[in-house]
């Protein structure tokens, strides 16, 4: 397992860079990995990585589209590319599965 | 006499039919199942349609011809379940009321949607393959196809038979090689998913498998609407790709008698204990195959896998016990590689797809995550089990929980 220091903290990392211990998260750490992602966090970004901590099971861009904080396109804007992988990311909490 | 109503008769619902009344006292207990179609369609039949391989007639039996005796079958469409009252309500007002209730509702395609899915070009040059119409248009379609763009996309996550669209490719690559005119025809698989499939070591093997037949993957695609006068697919961040003929998975989505109900989620699965089958809310209320939220393979062995422990689990709590039976998210896919091949995968909720033997560890005769010709052939056998076995909820030689035996990690 890597190691990696965010805002001062040693974290343990997994190999894609997701937080093994969601519990360490604070703002100042999620601003840090959104740099390292090229974003620069906003409150619009904070509300939607409040909403991705409060609801981790079975996450999907619909629901975060449904979610009445951000529409799909909105969430694509803030977290370009692959929202719900970076967003998930930069909240401190798993890697999303996708289970087909 | 107490009763037990089953919503659906599809794979799951005609499955528990068979099983439960072979068990329960007819003086004791009255059975009933409803659906809204007298048609029973052996769906993964419907792939090789578009390819002239199987007609309609192979396809479709009679739903009637494979309800017991005994079991009272009602073809009406269901208006909605109220759970708290125990009973179900059909179109028209007939109530049934339940003890026990199995919701076999399953999933369907809802190209309503997206945004210019279903416009001008839907079934003319847009189409999906599962449902019989579908796929009997794009028969028509590339039997005189002279060639060119050819996208297959997948809408939304998660959907039907996630394998299909893959065999799709595959097959298609097989039948315009074979037409002569592979040349001319451009695939491309576009996917929501990070890679061609969710797992990594399946997803390397049937990528390798695409590079292979030249099959370009464009992962990460997420469909947000589709442009009918420019022939584009358009994803939510911007990205645009052109087809000449697209085929699509549409969103998937549970019965519409299940939001209807209010016990759905955003798709309309319902919320199921993913080890007891049984509803999270409503103890005498089970869910069966797709028309849950668990977190595996919405497909038919899934449901057959299931069907053993819904039924087990029925019967404890018929007893008033604990139930005892729990789900590990079996799945087990035949993967029509094309040429004759085909690949085989075996996972749960915990393993992903790994090589080695099926069913018989060392022995096979079915090798998992290769691509042999053996493999294809348990495919075609599979129809004729299919409808002679499983159907029946008799007894086939594979075990509902997954075995390691035979797999290599």
């Amino acid at each position: 397992m890597a190691q990696k220091t965010y805002a001062g903290v040693t974290l343990e990392v997994t190999e894609d860079g997701y937080l093994v211990d969601s519990t360490k998260w604070n703002e100042e750490i999620a601003k840090e990995i959104a740099k390292e992602e090229g974003i620069e966090l906003t409150d619009k970004h904070f509300a939607v990585l409040k909403y991705i901590r409060e609801n981790q099971a079975g996450l999907t861009i619909r629901k975060v589209g449904k979610s009445g904080i951000v529409d799909i396109k909105g969430f694509y804007d803030l977290f370009p590319g692959g929202p719900l992988k970076l967003s998930s990311k930069i909240a401190g909490i798993n890697k999303p599965t996708s289970c087909v | 006499m107490k009763k037990i109503v089953i919503l659906g008769a599809g794979t799951g619902g005609t499955i528990m039919a068979n099983k439960l009344r072979k068990a329960l006292d007819r003086e004791e207990w009255e059975i009933t199942i409803v659906d809204k179609h007298k048609t029973h369609y052996y769906q993964p039949g419907f792939l090789f349609i578009p390819f002239g391989i199987y007609k309609k007639q192979d396809v479709i039996k009679s739903k009637a011809d494979f309800i017991p005796s005994g079991v009272k079958l009602i073809f009406n469409e269901i208006d909605k379940i109220e759970p708290e009252n125990n009973k179900v309500i059909l179109e028209g007002g007939q109530i049934l009321n339940y003890d026990f209730l199995i919701i076999a509702t399953g999933t369907h395609v809802s190209p309503e949607d997206t945004p210019g899915l279903k416009e001008e070009l839907w079934h003319k040059e847009i189409f999906d393959f599962y449902t019989i119409e579908g796929a009997l248009a794009l028969r028509e379609f590339f039997e005189t196809w002279q060639g060119g763009r050819l996208v297959m996309n997948i809408a939304e996550l998660p959907f039907k038979c996630p394998v299909a669209p893959l065999e799709f490719v595959f097959l298609a690559d097989e039948y315009f090689t074979k037409a002569g005119i592979r040349n001319k025809v451009d695939i491309t698989y576009v996917t929501p998913l990070p890679g061609a499939f969710t797992k990594p070591k399946a997803t390397k093997m049937l990528g390798e498998l695409l590079k292979e037949k030249n099959i370009t993957v464009i992962p990460d695609f997420y469909l947000e609407s589709v442009d009918n006068k420019e022939k584009k697919i358009k994803s939510y961040d911007g990205k645009e790709i052109p087809f000449d003929v697209l085929t699509i998975v549409p969103v998937n989505k549970g019965d519409d008698a299940i939001e209807r109900s209010g016990m759905g989620d955003d798709l309309n699965y319902i919320p199921t204990d993913k080890q007891t089958l049984r509803s999270e809310k409503y103890e005498n209320i089970f869910v069966l195959g797709d028309a849950s939220n668990i977190p595996t393979s919405k497909a038919g062995s899934v449901v057959h896998f299931a069907s053993d422990v819904v039924f087990d689990n029925l019967m404890c709590s018929i007893k008033g016990r604990r139930m005892r039976a729990h789900f590990d998210g079996h799945a087990n896919c035949y993967i029509e590689t094309g040429f004759g091949k085909g690949s085989i995968i075996d996972f749960n909720y915990e393993t992903e797809p790994l090589a080695g033997n099926y069913p018989l560890p060392g022995i096979g005769p079915f090798g998992l995550l290769q691509n042999t010709k053996m493999n294809h052939y348990g495919k075609v056998i599979f129809r004729w089990i299919y409808w002679h076995i499983l159907l029946k909820g008799k007894e086939l030689p594979v075990e509902s929980e997954m075995s390691m035996a035979g797999k290599k990690k």
